[in-house]
């Protein structure tokens, strides 16, 4: 999948994360994470969110996460929902 | 065995990490009403990872999903199926005919994702005059249907009646569910009680229900769970009753009496049947104490 | 020669302050408090130095004294708890000398038997008359009960009474009496009542807490102390005050006639007097109004000292002849450790309070807290903090299911026989661990920036320095 336009998923409430994603040139993607947990589980925010992009086969692109102590599976479920939202086209009418 | 069931809104992390410590029999894990459009591609991965996650869940794990007149029920249904959830909550149903046409969809999936057939239960939603008639209709049309569940709050508008807390107004619907479900073998279970703090009125309610042959209730506060657990629970007299009805049988079968009797009134089969249903259920419920 | 002094400058001076003193003030005005940071830019005013501050507790609204602890005005703390920035800039090594943390029960002890001399006790007084006859239960700024006051006015060299609502003499319904009393200041405000305490406290809607919370109150109705006599206290915090409202519900089906509650009371407390679950509230802080206005008018709600709360060198004290307590944790370990100083950071984040106290005292000591905050397993091998130590904590309460200490074997029983769901706390441990995954460890600095002690004098634990990043 290939990032095309801006596009976002999730809240900030608890147990929650906002995910941003933004095409980027280059041939890499950039994690840029904030969470309250941190310095626990920091390493663990950033793997989820990477196999995530990897299955997705997205090579490109910067992934925000704002996080709010969201489960692996959480993270990882508005991960995919921010991409899938930005890989779709922008039809101009 | 189904007791409760609570809806747990598919978009909400936090109620969905949570929602198995409730104490509910089933979870319905909500893409339909809980869900704003805009968010119904959200929910959906969500609750599949979700599904993913919790495999070892012990209870029963339910997904509701869109109306068959929405864009949306057929992804839900691919994102979902392959995640083995025990059921498939679908909304509206009003005929036979919808209940197949979900259930070629599913097949459908199943094959291709490699699964057994058949496997993931339907507990159709009847909240239509329409779906309340077919009742028995769409309880038989598939193996697949586990449960008849009433929606009571979208019925009453299509009876052009008001929703009142005494249900008046839904009372030939619960009977007429009731009585297609158990002539089709399948559960019933009641709509939900609506007022988050009138607990007294939700025991009454329940009680209600369970009277007129519901095995359990739909629940949307996390509150109502144990009440509505209670209340569907077989009570200590009707298990002490139970088990003075199978010894006594035991007895008479040992004995080769044809007719018992116990506490004055000759136990036929139909007390039997009762007595046993009571005696299981307990046994569901609270393990191996007797 | 009159007490009445025009500024808590003046009441200082006059009081010989000097560098090097111990200042000791009390929390009942809580996070609304105005008088310590007043006392402190005076303090800084004068020039003096090296001043070590005894507070019965800090909050976020003492933050502005955290100047006062860089530029050496401040350079030791001794206190039953630090929240907000406060337990931050602790943490963070902003003072010269390691601060010291006791528990409410042990700070009173220490000032009697002579370990915390205090030169001058600052006390913020909702009412005062010219004489110092003074009382948190009456005026704009009312707090109630001003008993971990008491044990400072008994033993401090010099008492200033600080006060915004000035009386005429006697003021009948005093709590610290003119006797010990030097000086008295008037100030235009002692604290923001907002913040001092509650219109009303709530008990908490969210369905983990009220799981937890019935969890707990079935613990104390299966435990075999539930009976006539009974004797009772919880928090003011989430699941543990929805304990106490099923607690209520309990006690009134089952016609238990309760002897007493102490506390921390709240407005829920007062309505468990009120409608007979218990014949008297022991009160050493009020949280909300209702407790303020029931403190004032009902005979069977008493205000008591810390001292008489928890103090384990007094003849006698009331957490020891506690039945059954609800208390919280931000972790706790295996062992059934508790920590409520540090939070997952490992930053100063409260403090013992009475946790430690009441929890040696009671008979039935029981953990409320939910199995996961926000990611954060409550369950780790070892806590980062011992503030209560396992030996006296006897039940873990979740929303999964309870554990028992394994030293209480005859409670496990009981809980089992009653089919309540007891499980393993490494079991539980395990089921959090799988959702969320193991945390990775914490790193801390070498330097001990507190040291926390037992009730006993003991030293229980001692608290890294952490920066936050």
């Amino acid at each position: 999948m290939k990032i095309q336009k801006p596009a976002m998923a999730g809240t900030l409430e608890s147990s929650d994360c906002m995910v941003t994603v933004t095409p980027e040139g280059g041939e890499s993607v950039r994690y840029e994470i904030e969470s309250i947990v941190m310095e626990r589980y920091g390493d663990a925010i950033e793997r989820a969110a990477r196999e995530t992009v990897e299955s997705l086969g997205v090579t490109s692109g910067r992934i925000t996460i704002q996080d709010r102590g969201a489960l692996d599976c959480v993270i990882a479920a508005r991960v995919e929902t921010a991409i899938r939202r930005a890989a779709v086209k922008e039809v101009v009418v | 065995m189904i007791r409760s069931m609570a809806f747990l809104p598919g978009n909400t992390p936090n109620m969905l990490i949570n929602g198995d410590s409730f104490g509910a029999d089933a979870l319905i894990l909500d893409l339909e009403d809980a869900v704003a459009p805009s968010q119904k591609d959200s929910a959906r991965i969500l609750v599949r990872n979700y599904l993913r996650t919790h495999k070892d869940h012990s209870g029963t794990l339910v997904v509701r999903i869109n109306s068959t007149d929405t864009d949306y029920w057929r992804e839900d249904l691919q994102a979902v199926l392959p995640e083995r959830p025990d059921c498939i909550l679908p909304t509206k149903v009003d005929g036979a005919d919808m209940v197949r046409l979900i259930c070629r969809e599913m097949e459908a999936i199943e094959r291709a994702c490699g699964m057994e057939t058949g496997s993931v239960g339907l507990m159709p939603l009847l909240e239509t005059a329409m779906g309340i008639e077919q009742a028995f209709a769409i309880a038989s049309a598939s193996p697949r249907v586990k449960a008849l569940v009433l929606g009571g709050e979208d019925l009453t508008a299509d009876l052009h009646s008001k929703r009142t807390k005494e249900g008046m107004e839904i009372l030939y619907a619960r009977t007429r569910l009731v009585c297609a479900a158990r002539a089709a073998r399948v559960e019933a279970i009641d709509t939900p009680f609506t007022d988050v703090n009138d607990m007294e009125g939700l025991r009454a309610d329940a009680a209600f229900a369970k009277g007129l042959g519901f095995g359990g209730k739909l629940v949307i506060s996390p509150r109502h769970i144990d009440t509505v657990n209670e209340v569907f629970s077989p009570s200590q007299e009707e298990i002490d009753y139970a088990r003075e009805v199978l010894h006594c049988i035991a007895e008479a079968k040992e004995n080769g009496l044809g007719v018992v009797a116990l506490r004055g009134k000759m136990i036929d089969a139909p007390i039997v049947a009762r007595a046993q249903q009571v005696f299981d259920a307990a046994r569901t419920i609270y393990g191996d104490i007797f | 020669m009159s007490k009445l002094t025009a500024s808590i400058k003046d009441a200082l001076v006059s009081a010989g302050v000097r560098d090097g003193m111990t200042l000791s003030f009390h929390h009942h005005l809580r996070n609304g408090d105005a008088v310590l940071v007043m006392t402190v830019t005076a303090l800084r005013e004068l020039g003096i130095r090296d001043i070590t501050l005894s507070a019965s507790a800090l909050f976020q609204v003492h933050a502005p004294i955290i100047a006062a602890m860089e530029d050496g005005t401040i350079t030791g703390i001794e206190t039953g708890y630090a929240g907000g920035d406060m337990g931050a800039a602790i943490s963070a090594g902003k003072l010269q000398r390691k601060a010291v943390f006791r528990s409410h029960g042990h700070r009173p002890a220490d000032i009697e038997g002579g370990k915390i001399h205090i030169d001058i006790a600052v006390i913020a007084a909702p009412t005062s008359d010219p004489e110092g006859n003074c009382s948190g239960k009456y005026g704009r700024s009312a707090c109630g009960s001003l008993g971990y006051a008491m044990p400072d006015a008994q033993f401090a060299d010099r008492v200033i009474v600080v006060t915004d609502n000035l009386v005429d003499y006697p003021l009948v319904d005093f709590s610290i009496p003119e006797t010990q009393v030097d000086y008295v200041v008037t100030v235009d405000s002692i604290g923001d009542p907002r913040g001092i305490v509650s219109s009303t406290t709530r008990i908490t809607r969210d369905p983990v807490g009220l799981r937890i919370a019935k969890y707990a109150a079935d613990s104390i109705l299966h435990s075999g102390l539930l009976k006539d006599g009974f004797s009772f206290q919880t928090g003011a915090g989430g699941a543990t005050l929805a304990a106490a409202m099923y607690l209520k519900e309990i006690m009134l089906k089952k016609e238990v006639h309760g002897s007493f509650c102490m506390g921390g009371i709240t407005g829920y407390l007062v309505d468990m007097l009120e409608s007979g679950c218990f014949e008297s509230l022991m009160d050493v802080q009020c949280f909300d109004l209702t407790a303020v206005e029931s403190l004032r008018k009902n005979p069977g709600h008493r205000e008591v000292s810390a001292t008489q709360y928890a103090s384990p060198t007094a003849k006698s004290c009331i957490a020891d002849r506690l039945d059954a307590v609800i208390l919280g944790a931000t972790e706790i370990d295996t062992d059934f450790n508790v920590n409520v100083h540090t939070d997952s950071r490992g930053v100063i984040m409260g403090g013992s309070g009475g946790h430690s106290d009441v929890a040696a005292g009671a008979k039935l000591t029981i953990i409320a807290a939910p199995l996961i905050r926000a990611r954060l397993p409550l369950i780790v091998d070892r806590v980062n903090c011992i503030s209560t130590p396992g030996s006296t904590v006897d039940l873990l309460v979740t929303q999964y299911g309870m554990a028992v200490n394994p030293l209480n074997r005859e409670l496990e029983q009981r809980l089992r026989d009653a089919k309540l769901p007891v499980v393993d706390i490494r079991e539980l441990q395990a089921r959090a661990e799988n959702l969320s995954g193991r945390p990775q460890p914490l790193i801390m600095g070498d330097r001990v920036v507190a040291d926390v002690l037992y009730r006993d004098g003991s030293l229980l634990d001692q608290i890294r320095m952490k920066e936050l990043l």
